[in-house]
């Protein structure tokens, strides 16, 4: 049984000029010990469909599913007092910037053992306990000390790997990694990546890393899914994706990488994202992609085959050239 | 090789700060001794993580501070402690586009307005109707449409704001493009119109690029030189080729490990730096990378290692050999 299992999730807000698709029938399917990527620009509601799950979004935001489950429990119809149950202790999340994810008004102690005293039965003692033993093991110096010090005294490597320690307080399932070292310089998001890896390798937990960076998914996750104005459009093993991308947008990203670039001007994606007022018909990238035709531009695709990387496209890529054309025609 | 447009010398920034009634105040060299040169039709690559003093380095070559030790000179004028205020011909010589495109335009001008505004203060002598003329042709030079001309900063997406900030910057035709972290803040496939667009414009008007940037997957592409910094100092600067493909320094050497790369069957290689960057406020004695340096020795903490090399340069007592 999968530990996550979401199929055609949705979310839609209700802004002042009308409502507003951030994520469009997206499917997840998360294992035990999963260590996975989802991987957009912005805009590709990549950060909005794990805050649906966790329940975080604000009541402007109406989130409709045909499943959506953790561990065998349907997160639909939760109360949010049955929902508080399950996210801190079996489900957590980190954010991008540790700096203003923690409360500036307490100890980074009083915080970590917050969630201790919520989920656990461990006494006074043993929660201190607990958590000096969770700043060991994020890497945390002297922590006894730190336990009682405050965000701000804490340098942003620091405040992240306290968030993660608050994370991991109660031996998570799985853990949701939002653009963890973003905001951080590159010798620190090689520690704090090493940190989380380790970690999920360690304790069997399965994660979810949401970013959008090519480097560090390739470096970091085994299964990566391509989110694209809020639709899933690929999902592959990561080797599979970087040397053959089913998918036009997942290849353009690609190819638009500079360290990939062959000459002095880099291949470029023409357009940009589609927002609120002009999303086109048929496919979302088809304004974009360079292989659309006449059907891209009316009729919406459906999703290819597990081979073809579930691409949603009619006429999936391989090895850089469209196929299915024929059938079309 | 042509001649050098801007070189400086030993370029020095310090701020004094702090010091209330009872405490005297601390010195921050966000800049100590920095020495380089910038050549027409050439980038320079300034690569460092956060503190490392490659902002304030922008804003010294932009003349928005003087320097507060060694010599700036441009086009063989040196920029005396007065700045650019004394001499606007320098100032219109350099111009800066900043890392942020939503902060840096003004959401109450028009795109016309602000591309015109360089040209209003430092050219008076240009009419209203030439302006709008030049104003037109850069719009068009930097990829936008000329439908565009009246519109306001908020009707436009990230990627093309970036190209007004460009274009504001070309307007008084520098010869010196300083580039603040021009694409860190734009999506990826935004990222690579931005820079094929700097391409192009240094190309046809042999601008001279100082490019600022974390990313070193953007500097290999872009660079002719690089220049790596540690807390205020440079610490190795050389030929891309060199720096990427042969780094002496251990911070240079470590900083390229832990870009990832986005290949998955990349060996990790990696160099496992140990602590965080000191403080600027706090700057270790000697080489300031030997806290976290796993090569330093006794020396390294009792001074600054002298530059060695001809073409690639490099402070450090223990260089990497290969």
């Amino acid at each position: 049984m999968p530990l996550l299992e979401i199929r055609n999730l949705s979310v839609d807000f209700s802004t002042t000029s009308g409502s507003f698709r951030a994520v469009d029938g997206v499917d997840i399917t998360v294992e035990p010990g999963d260590l996975m990527a989802i991987v957009g620009e912005s805009g590709s509601g990549k950060s909005v469909s794990m805050l649906a799950v966790m329940g975080l979004l604000p009541w402007t935001a109406t989130v409709t599913a045909d499943r959506m489950a953790f561990n065998g429990h349907d997160l639909r119809g939760m109360t949010p007092k049955q929902r508080r149950r399950i996210i801190g202790r079996d489900m957590s999340m980190i954010f991008q910037e540790p700096m203003s994810s923690l409360n500036p008004c307490f100890t980074v102690g009083f915080q970590i053992k917050e969630s201790l005293k919520k989920h656990t039965d461990l006494d006074r003692a043993g929660r201190q306990r607990r958590a000096i033993e969770l700043m060991q093991l994020v890497g945390i110096p002297a922590p006894e000390k730190r336990l009682t010090a405050f965000p701000h005294q804490l340098s942003g490597g620091m405040s992240q790997r306290a968030m993660i320690a608050m994370a991991l307080a109660c031996e998570p399932k799985l853990l949701i990694a939002d653009e963890p070292t973003t905001a951080l310089d590159v010798t620190i998001q090689a520690q704090i990546l090493e940190l989380l890896t380790g970690l999920q390798e360690r304790t069997g937990m399965a994660l979810i890393l949401i970013t959008h960076d090519m480097g560090v998914v390739a470096e970091t996750v085994n299964r990566v899914q391509v989110q694209y104005a809020g639709q899933k459009v690929e999902e592959q093993e990561v080797g599979a994706l970087f040397d053959d991308p089913h998918h036009p947008y997942t290849a353009a990203l690609l190819a638009a990488l500079p360290e990939r670039a062959t000459e002095r001007r880099l291949p470029t994606i023409p357009g940009v994202v589609p927002g609120q007022f002009d999303r086109p018909e048929g496919c979302l990238f088809s304004p974009r992609c360079r292989f659309a035709d006449a059907r891209c531009k009316a009729v919406e695709p459906v999703q290819a085959s597990r081979e073809m990387g579930l691409a949603l496209c009619h006429y999936p890529l391989s090895h850089g050239e469209p196929t299915n054309r024929e059938k079309a025609s | 090789m042509s001649e050098a447009i801007l070189t400086a010398e030993a370029l020095q920034r310090h701020y004094e700060v702090g010091g209330g009634m009872f405490s005297s105040p601390a010195t921050v060299r966000a800049l100590d001794g920095a020495s380089f040169a910038l050549t027409p039709g050439k980038t320079l690559a300034v690569v460092g993580e956060s503190g490392c003093g490659k902002s304030t380095l922008a804003r010294v070559v932009t003349m928005i501070e003087p320097p507060s030790g060694g010599t700036l000179a441009i086009e063989g004028r040196e920029v005396g402690p007065g700045g650019a205020a004394s001499d606007r011909d320098l100032r219109a010589m350099v111009q800066i586009v900043f890392q942020d495109p939503y902060g840096s335009l003004n959401p109450r001008q028009t795109i016309g307005q602000t591309l015109m505004e360089p040209l209003k203060l430092n050219r008076p002598e240009v009419s209203a109707e030439e302006r709008e003329r030049r104003a037109r042709d850069m719009l068009r030079m930097v990829g936008l449409r000329d439908e565009h001309f009246d519109r306001y900063p908020h009707m436009f997406s990230g990627g093309q704001r970036q190209r007004v900030a460009v274009g504001r910057a070309l307007m008084l035709e520098p010869k010196i493009l300083v580039l603040d972290e021009p694409v860190s803040a734009l999506d990826l496939s935004i990222q690579s119109q931005v820079l094929n667009l700097l391409i192009d414009l240094q190309e046809k008007f042999q601008l001279a690029y100082l490019f600022i940037s974390h990313d070193l997957s953007v500097v290999r592409h872009l660079a002719d030189e690089v220049m790596v910094m540690y807390l205020g100092r440079p610490v190795e600067m050389g030929p891309k080729d060199d720096v990427f493909a042969h780094p002496r320094h251990p911070y240079t050497r470590a900083l390229l490990s832990a870009t990832p790369v986005a290949d998955p069957r990349h060996e990790k290689n990696r160099i496992k730096l140990e602590g965080e960057l000191p403080s600027p406020m706090n700057v270790p004695p000697g080489c300031p990378f030997n806290p976290r340096c796993w090569r330093a020795s006794e020396t390294c903490r009792e001074s600054f290692p002298p530059y060695e090399g001809a073409r690639h340069r490099f402070a450090c007592y223990h260089p990497i050999e290969d």
